[in-house]
């Protein structure tokens, strides 16, 4: 049914375009039926974008090859998960899942806040709708997915590396973070269309923004485990430009987070977070063309390029008027208050702000060198990893060591003294175990060396925040320690669930350093019996096996793992050998250690006809923690996202006193 | 092919159904303007944010103060100017003949 799936996306084209145009038109003439007619459009237009994705999802399941879309991206071999995940494999279906989550959102987003910022939803629609008929016009003239042929016998398949159950939420993930992205846009550009630039835009988006911003950190973890286990180079990150295309937006996101507190707080920052809104969005942007334009693969791809253009255009025309729109109200937009003191909370957030932008603009001008090089030079340019890691150090680690000392701050002004009395323990914990890893031999890494010293200064505030919160709620009338503990996160889910994720970014921070600066990595040729040692390890390999699978054939090098004098058991590493595709992937053996955090990683290079199998070996210390500190982002995530009983009775209350509906 | 054609159209005529509903369903409204915020109820709003945020700066720095996270000598110092900037936003409001939110109201503000 191509025919339902491209008449639905006219359909969704059609609304999202009448939602903008009425939309503008009764916010401008104030008028009610007509702006409701606009958000029945912008919800109506979900609903036709679910029945055109609903068309390519059939279509996938019956491997339905007439669809060109479904044959380039499937086969009869691919498992049926798979063959789901091709929904978003491709160009066509990722900008459709794109357009779903958009509407579906707006449409959310709308009717939950309808009563409650109504003069501020009569704008939301038709912005939300200009985001809207962009995608999907894209689908619509210039990218669908509806497009048909004479059906091949079988299809293309899908790329060896895209086979894998990370696939199935990694870019779903990232899909909800770009997209959510869209929702504090949308609302701030309201609040200065509509004039109404009061705290209420923030308020509404709070809640969006933690989701995507959560969507796109769990999103990123995944993807940097599925780089890790299905990749097969050693590593988890590479600063590849698609990898950086979702950090970016993810960065421009935790400085808004932290800067809205200032300006909930303090009243300051109004300029500045709508700024970082709408780079965040931006960048959401960018990266969706980066991911799905094809520049990066190849910078001749550009011009070649259907949707580059397109979406080149779109981002300028969105940059140019939100910014002519910010400098339109900067006068309504001063602050009724003033930084009182470099030592301060605020002062810390703004810090930390002005490193999180300095870390994001970094990333983004390494992504964009190879195409401004080849636009000025002729010759493409690539910016290694030397690049990254050093930038990454430099504005990482002190962002590192603010995450510590920031909450620990009082607002407004703080004295030395009290800072010499807050951070004493901190500081003794981090000198400490610093002086103790040193003694350990991790001086071999300065840079491992401190983010170690700053991860143990930030925990100890951490855990510092918790036991006398915890003490304090006790000590005002708590029956129990346990429902201390959980009233002091249940009053202040915020405060404290954003020292969860701290401790995840700890967690995570501690992971890179380990398996980044003191890990250990060996190459050798082995024939069946021989054996190498890397890192205290023994590798045996023993033999080599072959299997036949649904759609590929498995080769697997068999190792013996010892340590010491310890059996650890055995290990594989070997390829697939895709027939349909005739491509070949690496399957890497994993050991870990739970105990330690420690992996051991075996990518089996070469596989000779003779059996002898070239190996590369790692060895991996505390690389789990990475893992673990996604686990404990989402707890953190989790505990701010919940909804805070108190602070809704405080703003139901608050809008009833000026006659707004008391429901949100 | 037929049957893709027909479930459009119905597509259709939906989606034009779900966008005349609210003419549909009130042809002749009394009023068809939209609601919004005269400029004395915006500055209202925006003296009640500056009260609620005043409010919970007392709230947070007493539990800080409680918390040992502010020492003695920083809740001094701060306790003032922020009981200041409380009973300014409350007196501004006063003047709006609003009543002031006792149930968020911290200790030190009551007293």
């Amino acid at each position: 049914m191509p025919e339902l799936g491209h008449a639905a996306l006219l359909v969704t084209f059609g609304l999202t375009a009448y939602a903008l145009v009425a939309g503008v038109a009764a916010a401008r003439l104030g008028r009610r039926r007509l702006a409701a007619s606009a958000r029945n459009a912008l919800v109506g237009a979900f609903g036709s974008t679910l029945v055109a994705s609903a068309v390519l999802l059939a279509a996938l399941l019956r491997n339905d090859f007439s669809f060109t879309y479904v044959a380039r991206t499937t086969s009869e071999a691919l498992p049926t998960a798979y063959t789901i995940s091709a929904f978003w494999g491709g160009q066509e279906g990722s900008l459709l899942l794109w357009l779903l989550v958009l509407t579906g959102f707006g449409a959310a987003a709308v009717l939950l806040n309808r009563r409650w910022a109504r003069d501020l939803i009569v704008w939301v629609v038709p912005v939300f709708a200009a985001v809207a008929v962009f995608f999907s016009f894209l689908l619509v003239a210039v990218a669908s997915p509806f497009a048909t042929q004479q059906a091949p016998p079988d299809g293309a398949g899908m790329t060896p590396s895209l086979q894998n159950p990370y696939m199935l939420a990694h870019p779903p993930l990232l899909y909800l973070g770009y997209v959510g992205l869209t929702v504090p846009f949308a609302f701030a550009m309201a609040a200065l269309l509509s004039g109404r630039l009061d705290e209420r835009w923030l308020i509404a988006t709070r809640r969006w923004t933690l989701l995507a911003w959560a969507a796109l950190g769990i999103g990123q973890l995944l993807g940097a485990h599925w780089a890790y286990v299905e990749v097969g180079w050693g590593g988890y990150y590479a600063w590849d430009p698609v990898e950086n295309a979702a950090l970016m937006p993810w960065l421009a996101a935790t400085a808004f987070l932290h800067s809205v507190m200032i300006q909930e707080k303090r009243g300051m920052l109004r300029v500045w977070n709508l700024l970082l809104v709408l780079l965040a969005f931006s960048l959401a942007l960018f990266g969706t063309f980066l991911t799905r334009s094809g520049v990066v693969n190849s910078i001749h791809s550009f011009t070649q390029s259907s949707i580059g253009p397109w979406f080149l255009a779109f981002i300028a025309v969105t940059v140019f008027v939100s910014l002519a729109l910010v400098f339109r109200r900067l006068p309504e937009l001063r602050s009724p208050t003033k930084l009182e003191s470099p030592i301060s909370r605020e002062a810390a957030f703004l810090y930390n702000n002005l490193l999180l932008l300095a870390l994001c603009l970094t990333i983004l001008w390494g992504v964009v060198y190879p195409l401004l090089s080849e636009a000025v030079r002729g010759e493409a340019v690539v910016l290694g990893r030397s690049y990254y890691d050093f930038f990454l150090r430099i504005f990482g680690l002190p962002l590192l060591l603010l995450m510590g000392i920031g909450p620990l701050i009082a607002w407004r002004r703080a004295s030395l003294s009290s800072l010499l009395t807050t951070f004493r323990l901190p500081t003794i914990v981090a000198l400490a175990a610093g002086a103790v890893l040193l003694a350990l031999g991790a001086g071999s890494s300065v840079p491992g060396l401190v983010a170690y010293t700053f991860s143990a200064f930030v925990a100890t505030t951490i855990a510092m925040e918790f036991v006398r919160g915890t003490r304090a709620r006790k000590a005002l009338g708590a029956a129990s320690w346990p429902s201390a503990f959980g009233s002091l996160i249940s009053r202040n889910r915020r405060r404290y669930g954003g020292y969860v994720v701290h401790a995840a970014i700890v967690l995570l921070a501690v992971g890179v350093a380990g398996s980044s600066a003191f890990d250990s990595v060996k190459d050798a040729r082995l024939e069946r019996g021989e054996s190498m040692t890397v890192a205290g390890y023994t590798l045996t390999y023993r033999s080599l096996e072959e299997r036949q699978v649904s759609n590929a054939t498995e080769i697997r090098a068999l190792l013996e793992v010892r340590r010491g004098d310890r059996e650890l058991g055995t290990l594989k590493a070997g390829k697939n050998a895709y027939t349909i595709e005739d491509q070949l992937s690496n399957e890497v053996g994993i050991r870990s250690d739970l105990l330690t955090g420690e992996d051991l990683f075996v990518i089996a290079e070469q596989i000779g006809a003779d059996g002898v199998v070239d190996f590369r070996v790692f060895v991996k210390p505390l690389v789990n923690l990475i893992w673990i500190a996604g686990a404990v982002f989402l707890l953190g995530s989790a505990i701010t996202l919940w909804p805070d009983a108190r602070e809704q009775r405080r703003l139901v209350a608050r809008t009833q006193e000026i006659g707004l509906p008391a429901t949100r | 092919m037929t049957v893709a054609l027909v479930l459009a159209a119905l597509l259709a005529v939906a989606a034009v159904i779900v966008v005349a509903l609210p003419f549909l369903v009130e042809p002749e409204p009394e009023s068809d303007r939209l609601g919004e915020l005269d400029g004395t109820e915006r500055r209202r709003l925006e003296q009640l944010e500056a009260r609620d945020r005043a409010l919970a700066a007392l709230k947070e720095l007493e539990f800080d103060h409680r918390t040992g996270t502010i020492t003695d000598e920083d809740y001094r110092e701060l306790l003032g100017p922020l009981r200041r900037e409380a009973a300014r936003a409350l007196q501004a409001l006063e003047r709006f003949g609003a009543p002031a939110a006792d149930e968020e109201r911290p200790e030190a503000e009551r007293t």
